[in-house]
Order: C-alpha cells, then sequence, then structure tokens
C-alpha cells in the first residue's frame, strides 16, 4: 500500500483526535498487519468505494474507550453505555471525511458507507492486493489505533486511459 | 464549552429552533450541546433523510442542521426534496465529507452553507449568523451552557 494513500488518514486522525481532545497527539507505532486483525476493542469500520476502496476501523480499548467518550459527553460514561460505541463510529467518521477530502483533492472520487460496529475478534487476512497498516496515535486518554487497508480500483477511468496510452 | 451571546429570533424574540440530522447519536448530542450554548432550541432531531423530512413537516424548524451520509436517504437529497416543498427552508450540511464536489452538490440543491466536522462551535455559530440574516439577532444574553 503506497505511502501517498496513508498519509491522508494519518493527518486527518492526528487533527480530529487532537482536536477533540483538546491535547497533543503522537503517532507511535506504525506496522504492517500480516496475520488476521485482531480486534481490540470497541471498534468502528468505515467502508470506502470508489477510485479507491477498502476499509478503515477505528479501534480502543474499552477503558480508552469509556475515557474518550465520557471527555466528548461531558461526563463519565458507564461502558455499557450506547454513546461509548458512537463517538467511535464518529470518530472513524470524521477521520475518513477528512481524508477523503485531501485525496478529493488529488483527483480521487469515493463513496463512504456509514460506519459499522465490528464485532468479530479476528477480521480478514491482509492479502497482497489488500496490505493492512496499523498506526498506533497516543493520547492522553489512550492508545487509538487505526487499521487501514486500502487499494487502487483499477476500474479508474484515468488509469485505464493512462494503459490505453 | 465556550460561551455565545444568544442568538433570537428577530420576529418574535423567540430561540431559534433546530432540527438537528444525523445518524450518528454521539455527533447529534454533540450538536444540540452547542446549539443550546447559542441560545437555541432542538426542535426535534433525525436520524436518516426520510426521517429529516417528516420532521422537518411536523415540526418547521427554523434552521436544519443535515449531515451527508446517513442510511435510507442521504442528506443531500433530503436537503433537496425539503427545499423542493419549501424554499424558505434553511438548510446547513454539518459533514466530515467536506470536498468541494459536495459541498457544490449541496448548494445546488438547495442547501444555505457547508460545516466541515469535526465542528468548531465557533465556525457553526457565525454559519447560524449568516444564514438567519436579518431573520436572527444576536442578543445581549448568553446562550444556556455559558
Amino acid at each position: 500500500m503506497k505511502m501517498e494513500l496513508i498519509q491522508p488518514f494519518i493527518n486527518a486522525a492526528d487533527a480530529v483526535l487532537s482536536q477533540g481532545l483538546q491535547g497533543t497527539t503522537q503517532v507511535g507505532n506504525l506496522s504492517m498487519e500480516e496475520e488476521a486483525y485482531r480486534r481490540k476493542g470497541v471498534a468502528g469500520l468505515v467502508a470506502l468505494t470508489g477510485d479507491i476502496e477498502g476499509r478503515i476501523i477505528l479501534d480502543l480499548d474499552p477503558k480508552t474507550a469509556v475515557r474518550v467518550a465520557s471527555h466528548y459527553a461531558g461526563g463519565e460514561l458507564p461502558e455499557s453505555d450506547g454513546l461509548v460505541r458512537e463517538t467511535v463510529f464518529e470518530l472513524a467518521n470524521q477521520v475518513v471525511g477528512n481524508a477523503i477530502c485531501a485525496l478529493n483533492d488529488q483527483g480521487f472520487h469515493f463513496r463512504v458507507h456509514p460506519p459499522l460496529l465490528l464485532t468479530s475478534d479476528e477480521g480478514d487476512k491482509s492479502s497482497e492486493d489488500t496490505e493492512a497498516l496499523v498506526i498506533c496515535f497516543e493520547t492522553s486518554l489512550g492508545n487509538v489505533f487505526m487499521n487501514v487497508a486500502l487499494r487502487y480500483n483499477h476500474r479508474r477511468p484515468a488509469d485505464r486511459a493512462v494503459a490505453g496510452a | 464549552m465556550e460561551q455565545f451571546a444568544a442568538v433570537k429570533r428577530s420576529k418574535d424574540g423567540q430561540p431559534v429552533r433546530y432540527l438537528i440530522v444525523d445518524d450518528s447519536v454521539f455527533a447529534r448530542k454533540n450538536l444540540a450541546r452547542m446549539i443550546e450554548t447559542f441560545g437555541g432550541q432542538v426542535a426535534a432531531e433525525a436520524g436518516d433523510g426520510l426521517t429529516a423530512i417528516s420532521e422537518f413537516d411536523r415540526t418547521r424548524p427554523d434552521i436544519v442542521l443535515m449531515d451527508i451520509t446517513m442510511p435510507q436517504m442521504e442528506g443531500i437529497e433530503a436537503a433537496e426534496k425539503i427545499v423542493q416543498t419549501h424554499p424558505e427552508a434553511r438548510i446547513v450540511m454539518v459533514s466530515s465529507v467536506g470536498y468541494q464536489e459536495n459541498i457544490v452538490a449541496a448548494l445546488q440543491r438547495g442547501a444555505r452553507h457547508f460545516v466541515q466536522k469535526p465542528v468548531k462551535p465557533e465556525v457553526l455559530y457565525e454559519v447560524i449568523k449568516y444564514v438567519m440574516g436579518e431573520d436572527g439577532a444576536v442578543t445581549n444574553a448568553t446562550g444556556a451552557g455559558a
């Protein structure tokens, strides 16, 4: 997976988390997910279709998810509160939305699908076609993991034109 | 949350009434809290475009805050349908998908403005004042959240 695809998502997550949590966010570990995806806690998946296809997962361990959701809610939330999950969903949505604005400026077009709750403990294994990159963001409320698996859609008209030239 | 001078309806001095449309409960709560700090009132909430249309007909809000990516019916289509029936509707799109094409499509189909998520209260406040125009008046009192 090319870094030019990943960088807008890293920038967007950094901006969304820094603004929302009103503190600095550091990009920690960055690693390729070679084995099947293992969920850490409360995870929201946003799928993209269009010139670039794939999915982004925002994943927080349960305690971090509660701390982050409580911060946004302005009061302590119990772990069972549906707002904890909703907060992770909306953060995933905002990260993807902001990232694709940057990619759209480069001429890529997408459709963003509403976030889905990731319930299975394991996801699909990475493939040569769709590698997954895991980025850890260290925030004052705990670590936020972003798992990005994207690939160029080879049916993109501009690519076909280049191929045909 | 930051304090703002309340924006009221100039015709009767009553709070500006909002319809909040977003499939995310989190986003709706967040916007509702901001609206309180602007001295506004939530007339209704909706989680998709179809419900937004019926809630608009039922409550006739002064302003609609409308997300774009939603199940059943997306925000731009819902905005268009509302404006077709109610040309006076003031619809502000509030979305993280704020690229040029989406903004232009929303404005062409009747939305009055566009605010990018994550929403900054001071940005939304200025947009509300702008969209209300002469139908809104800034009073000396601060909003409920102050």
